[in-house]
Order: structure tokens, then C-alpha cells, then sequence
């Protein structure tokens, strides 16, 4: 990668960054999202379920909120990448000379930013509703950054579909399907619970490994009392994110070079 | 050495699925002109600008744009060449300033150099006024004149321009023309696609008619004209039997369906024609209920030179 796409791509993170002052409710609106979640899962229905291996609910939530959080970044990278296709700006950037992947590079930047901001709103709520941190800051921070590391494998699972599927009801299917993604993880409940196959499945999501470590590095109940996940859940963490990325980057960049309309 | 013209494409081939897009399309622009790739929907004009401009892959054919290999160069043909596609290719959220700085440094220009560009080409095609406003207030005729402004940033060799009037009302239509003829008065040649026989008419040196993905005829517009026949004569009856009268009187085949028989202006023009028409009726005291004057339609310019391209021997000649 040269120098020459890295400004390519900061010139069009800088395009993205302008949309958000312009039109801030769009991210505003994402960041209201997750908080009603959390408030909803964590008051609702916090009080029915029940965390193995101890702990209360609301700890053990909160890293699942965040985690979700980056997971349904998918949807915003998808809508974004689709739009731009639609509207034939992504067929002016193909045909300037300009490196392939200076594209997604810029709107991976940019999502990245908007992540990190909607993660310390996140944060911060989770606070003030009684969320504490019982690790050391260096494991707050690893955490964090495994989070954002989660977001950028998303992002590119959300740069390919983006340009992969581009019939009028994609993104609504893609918007459809991560909430069964979503749930059958650890964020909600713990797989513990679940009858054996769900739980299995649940322990194998990609999503679930964040979650896992980021409540072991915040100090939050885990849910678990053994098997894979509790072991290596900082090492899992690490590798989902990387194979996603080995398998969707060159998918995305495959799908930039042939979008022949 | 002659220099090499700024597009030069011989027997391009590009399918989809069974649908000859591009059926063995031949094309040669020269520098410093406007050509025109004049067809119906579906003739495949967008397939050869997409291919012209890097988008598309060619199945089969070789394509030079300003003297570079399509397929070896892709980078150089790209530094080369503009590109305003068939749908509007903005920032709408950006301003119409920021929209034309962005492309710019894209195009590695320096910021001061951007900006200044940026703010002649803003002046130069109208668009000072609403500079900086955002883009999705813009009307389609001042949305286009940006598009063209973008794809002219960097003052590429050869500008595309996929039907570029298409959807526009007349006025944002006669803006947009102005703003192509003010594009190859600086130096840039032009490619633009139409569906509108008048269009390429008024804008275009050199006519290139596609039809299923391969050339049916290519000249000047009075080369072409010449080659469809001019104006006619179309005379409407209000019964059957003054149909039959009128078509007897002036020569021509009546159609019963919508009572009119149609005449051939000769060489002497369409008005002469006219007037000889309404003679002839009055002098044999036919009464018709009127006559109009009617350039061929595009369907029937269609018709005409695919009719024609099915035989060899003539298709040399309207070429
Ligand atoms: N991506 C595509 N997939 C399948 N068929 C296509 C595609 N692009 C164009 N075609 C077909 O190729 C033919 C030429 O299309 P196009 O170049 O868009 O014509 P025009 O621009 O002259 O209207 C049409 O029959 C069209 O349906
Ligand atoms: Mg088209």
C-alpha cells in the first residue's frame, strides 16, 4: 500500500466525517439505538434472567451491548457502500486513478470513528446505570480495542455485501438476519442455558468471543463455568476478527474490480 | 509519427448471459471532436462507454484511449479520461465546491490548486450562485453541469458522457448542451451517447448509429440525413374515400389504420414539397383535413438503416 492510496482513502474518510457534521442525526440515531436496547434488555428483562457461575445481569450485559453494537455496524457500512454504487459515485472513483482498495480504506476509517464514538457514549451510559469496570486500565483498553477489532471485520463483511448485493430488499434481509445472529450468542443469555445444539452454535459465534473476553477483561460476570470460550476467550477474540477479515478483504476487493453494470 | 486519436476500438465483443451487449462494435474518435453514439435503449452504449472508461471487461477486441492498451494500462487510460456515467455521480450531501475539490485531490492536485480550479470551472459553467449549497438542492440541469465540471477537474484527453440529457426538462437540457460545447471549446474531446437524433445533431462533427451492439452507420449528421431520406409530407383524410382520392392525387400509399398517406420531400426541400402537395390537392379539389411537415422519427431512421444494414452492398455505402 502506498502513500499515495493512503491519501486517497483520507480524502474520502474525510467525505464520510462531513456527512456526520452535516447530517448528525443519522449517527445520533444509532447511538439512541443502543442505549434503548441496552435500557430495555438490561431493566426489562434483566430481572428473569439468570447469569451461571454467579453475577448480576446488568455486568454481565453490558460488554454484550457493545459487542452488539459492532455487529450491527454492518448495516450502516452495507446501506452506505450500496448507496454510493447506486448513485454512480463508485463508478466515477473506478474510473479515476485511484488504487481499489483506497475505497473501502476511506470508508473503513470512517466507520471506524463513528464506532469508537458510539462505544464511549456507550460506555459512558453503561456507567451511569451502575456498569463497573473491576480490571485494570490496560484490560479496559484491550478490551475496548477488541471491540473496534470485531467492528472492522464487520465493516468488511459489510463493505462486500454492500457491493455484492445491491437488489432493493439486501439490505433489509441483512437488517433482518443479525438479530437472529445476534441472539444466538452469549450477548443475551448465556449458552449455558440454551438446550445442548443452540448452545453449541451459540459458543461458535464469532460475536461471542468478544463478548466473552470483554467481560473477562472488564472484570464482569462471564456466565460460564467452563469449556473453550472461558479459556481462550481473549485468543478467540483475536482470531475470528483476523480469519473474517482474511476471507472478506480480498472478497470486497474482488467485488469492487467487478462491478460491471 | 501521427499522433494516436483519443479512442480507437476494433471489434469489441462483450455478452451478458445470451444478450450480445456489444456485437463486434468498431469505433475511431478524432481529437478535438464531438462523436456521437447515436442508438435506442438497449443498443448498448452504456456497455461501450463502461468498457471505454475501464468499468466493464471486454469478452474479445483491442481498445486504445489516448494511445494506451485497455487492457495492459488501465491506470494511464484512467489519468486520461473523464467520465460523467448515466446516473448522476455526486456527493448530494456535499456542497457543489466541496463535491469538485474531493475529485481533484483525488486526482492528486494540491489543495490550492483544486480550489482554484474548482472555482473557474464553477464560473465557467454557471454554477457560482450555488457553489456552496448542497448538492440535493441542485436541479437535474445544474446537477449534470457539475457532473461535467467533476469529470473536467483535471482536463482529461477524451470526456464520456453517457446520455447526458436524458431525464432533463428543456431548459436544463439547453444548459447542459451549452456546457458541451463550452467542454470541446477548451480542448477536450468528447464522447457523448443519445437517443435523440436532434441532439446529436445540434452537438456532434461525427455520428456513430448503434444498433444491437455493432455500428449501422456512421458520417456527419447530413451525411446521415442524406442517407434517410428528408422531410415528408404527411397528409391526413377525415373519410376513407378522401384517403383514397388524396393518395391518388399525390403519389403515395395510404395507411387506412390512421387515415394518412405520407409523400418523400425531393431534393428541392420540405416547404417546396408542401407547397406542391396542396397544390395538386386543391387543383383536383380534394379536401383533406390537414398536412403536416415531419422529419423522419428516430424509429424510423432505425427501421431504415437496419433494414439496410442487412445488405452488405449498401451498408459500405451509408458508412
Ligand atoms: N450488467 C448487465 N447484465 C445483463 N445484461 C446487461 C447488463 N448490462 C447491459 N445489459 C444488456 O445489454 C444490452 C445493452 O445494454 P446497454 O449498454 O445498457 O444499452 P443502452 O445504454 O444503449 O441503453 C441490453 O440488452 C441490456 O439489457
Ligand atoms: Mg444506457
Amino acid at each position: 500500500m502506498t502513500v499515495q492510496t493512503l491519501r486517497h482513502g483520507w480524502i474520502l474518510t474525510l467525505r464520510d466525517l462531513k456527512h456526520w457534521q452535516r447530517e448528525p442525526w443519522t449517527p445520533i440515531v444509532g447511538i439512541a439505538f443502543s442505549v434503548m436496547l441496552l435500557l430495555m434488555f438490561g431493566y426489562l428483562f434483566g430481572g428473569a434472567i439468570e447469569v451461571p457461575g454467579g453475577g448480576d445481569y446488568l455486568p454481565y450485559l453490558l460488554p454484550g451491548m457493545f459487542t452488539l453494537t459492532m455487529l450491527f455496524g454492518i448495516e450502516s457500512t452495507m446501506g452506505a457502500i450500496a448507496d454510493d454504487t447506486k448513485r454512480g459515485i463508485t463508478d466515477r472513483f473506478r474510473s479515476m486513478p485511484i488504487a481499489g482498495v483506497a475505497v473501502p480504506l476511506g470508508r473503513a476509517a470512517a466507520d471506524l470513528a463513528n464506532s469508537a464514538v458510539q462505544l464511549a457514549v456507550l460506555m459512558a451510559g453503561g456507567l451511569v446505570v451502575g456498569w463497573q469496570v473491576d480490571g485494570s486500565v490496560g484490560a479496559a483498553l484491550l478490551a475496548a480495542g477488541l471491540l473496534l477489532w470485531l467492528r472492522l471485520a464487520m465493516l468488511w463483511v459489510g463493505i462486500y455485501l454492500g457491493l455484492a448485493l445491491r437488489g432493493e430488499g439486501a439490505l433489509m434481509s441483512v437488517q433482518i438476519l443479525v438479530w437472529p445472529f445476534g441472539f444466538l450468542s452469549n450477548i443475551f443469555v448465556a449458552p449455558e442455558t440454551m438446550p445442548g445444539w443452540l448452545g453449541f452454535l451459540a459458543g461458535w459465534n464469532p460475536v461471542s468471543a468478544t463478548a466473552a473476553a470483554c467481560r473477562e477483561l472488564f472484570g464482569n460476570p462471564t456466565g460460564t463455568t467452563g469449556g473453550v470460550l472461558a479459556d481462550h476467550a481473549v485468543a478467540l477474540a483475536l482470531a475470528w476478527p483476523a480469519l473474517l477479515l482474511a476471507v472478506f478483504v480480498p472478497l470486497a476487493a474482488r467485488a469492487y474490480r467487478n462491478l460491471a453494470r | 509519427m501521427p499522433a494516436s486519436p483519443p479512442l480507437l476500438a476494433r471489434d469489441v465483443h462483450k455478452r451478458y448471459g445470451a444478450t450480445r451487449a456489444l456485437d463486434g462494435l468498431d469505433l475511431e474518435v478524432s481529437p478535438g471532436t464531438v462523436h456521437a453514439l447515436l442508438g435506442p435503449n438497449g443498443a448498448g452504449k452504456s456497455t461501450a462507454v463502461n468498457v471505454f472508461t475501464t468499468l466493464t471487461r471486454p469478452d474479445s477486441g483491442e481498445v486504445r484511449v489516448a494511445g494506451h492498451d485497455l487492457r495492459r494500462s488501465p491506470r494511464k487510460v484512467r489519468a486520461a479520461i473523464g467520465l460523467v456515467g448515466q446516473t448522476s455521480a455526486l456527493d448530494e450531501v456535499l456542497h457543489g465546491r466541496e463535491n469538485l475539490v474531493m475529485f481533484g485531490r483525488l486526482h492528486d492536485l494540491s489543495k490550492p490548486t483544486a480550489r482554484a480550479r474548482a472555482g473557474d470551472l464553477l464560473d465557467a459553467y454557471g454554477l457560482a450562485d450555488a457553489a456552496d449549497r448542497k448538492v440535493s438542492t441542485y436541479s437535474g440541469g445544474m446537477r449534470r453541469r457539475l457532473d461535467i465540471a467533476a469529470a473536467l477537474m483535471t482536463r482529461p484527453h477524451l470526456l464520456f458522457l453517457d446520455e447526458p440529457t436524458t431525464g432533463l426538462d428543456p431548459r436544463g437540457r439547453n444548459e447542459v448542451w451549452k456546457a458541451i460545447r463550452r467542454v470541446v471549446g477548451e480542448g477536450t474531446t468528447v464522447l457523448l451517447t443519445t437517443q435523440y437524433l436532434d441532439e446529436a445533431d445540434q452537438l456532434a462533427d461525427r455520428i456513430t448509429v448503434l444498433g444491437a451492439g455493432r455500428v449501422i452507420a456512421e458520417g456527419t449528421s447530413a451525411e446521415l440525413k442524406d442517407a434517410l431520406g428528408g422531410d415528408r409530407v404527411i397528409v391526413t383524410a377525415r373519410t376513407p374515400d378522401e384517403l383514397a382520392r388524396a393518395a391518388e392525387v399525390l403519389g403515395g400509399t395510404p395507411d387506412p389504420e390512421t387515415l394518412q398517406v405520407a409523400v418523400e420531400a425531393g431534393p428541392s426541400g420540405g416547404a417546396a414539397a408542401m407547397v406542391a402537395a396542396i397544390r395538386a390537392l386543391d387543383a383536383a379539389s380534394v379536401d383533406v383535413g390537414g398536412a403536416v411537415l415531419r422529419r423522419p422519427t428516430l424509429d424510423e431512421v432505425f427501421l431504415h438503416l437496419t433494414a439496410e444494414s442487412d445488405e452488405p452492398q449498401t451498408r459500405g455505402a451509408a458508412r
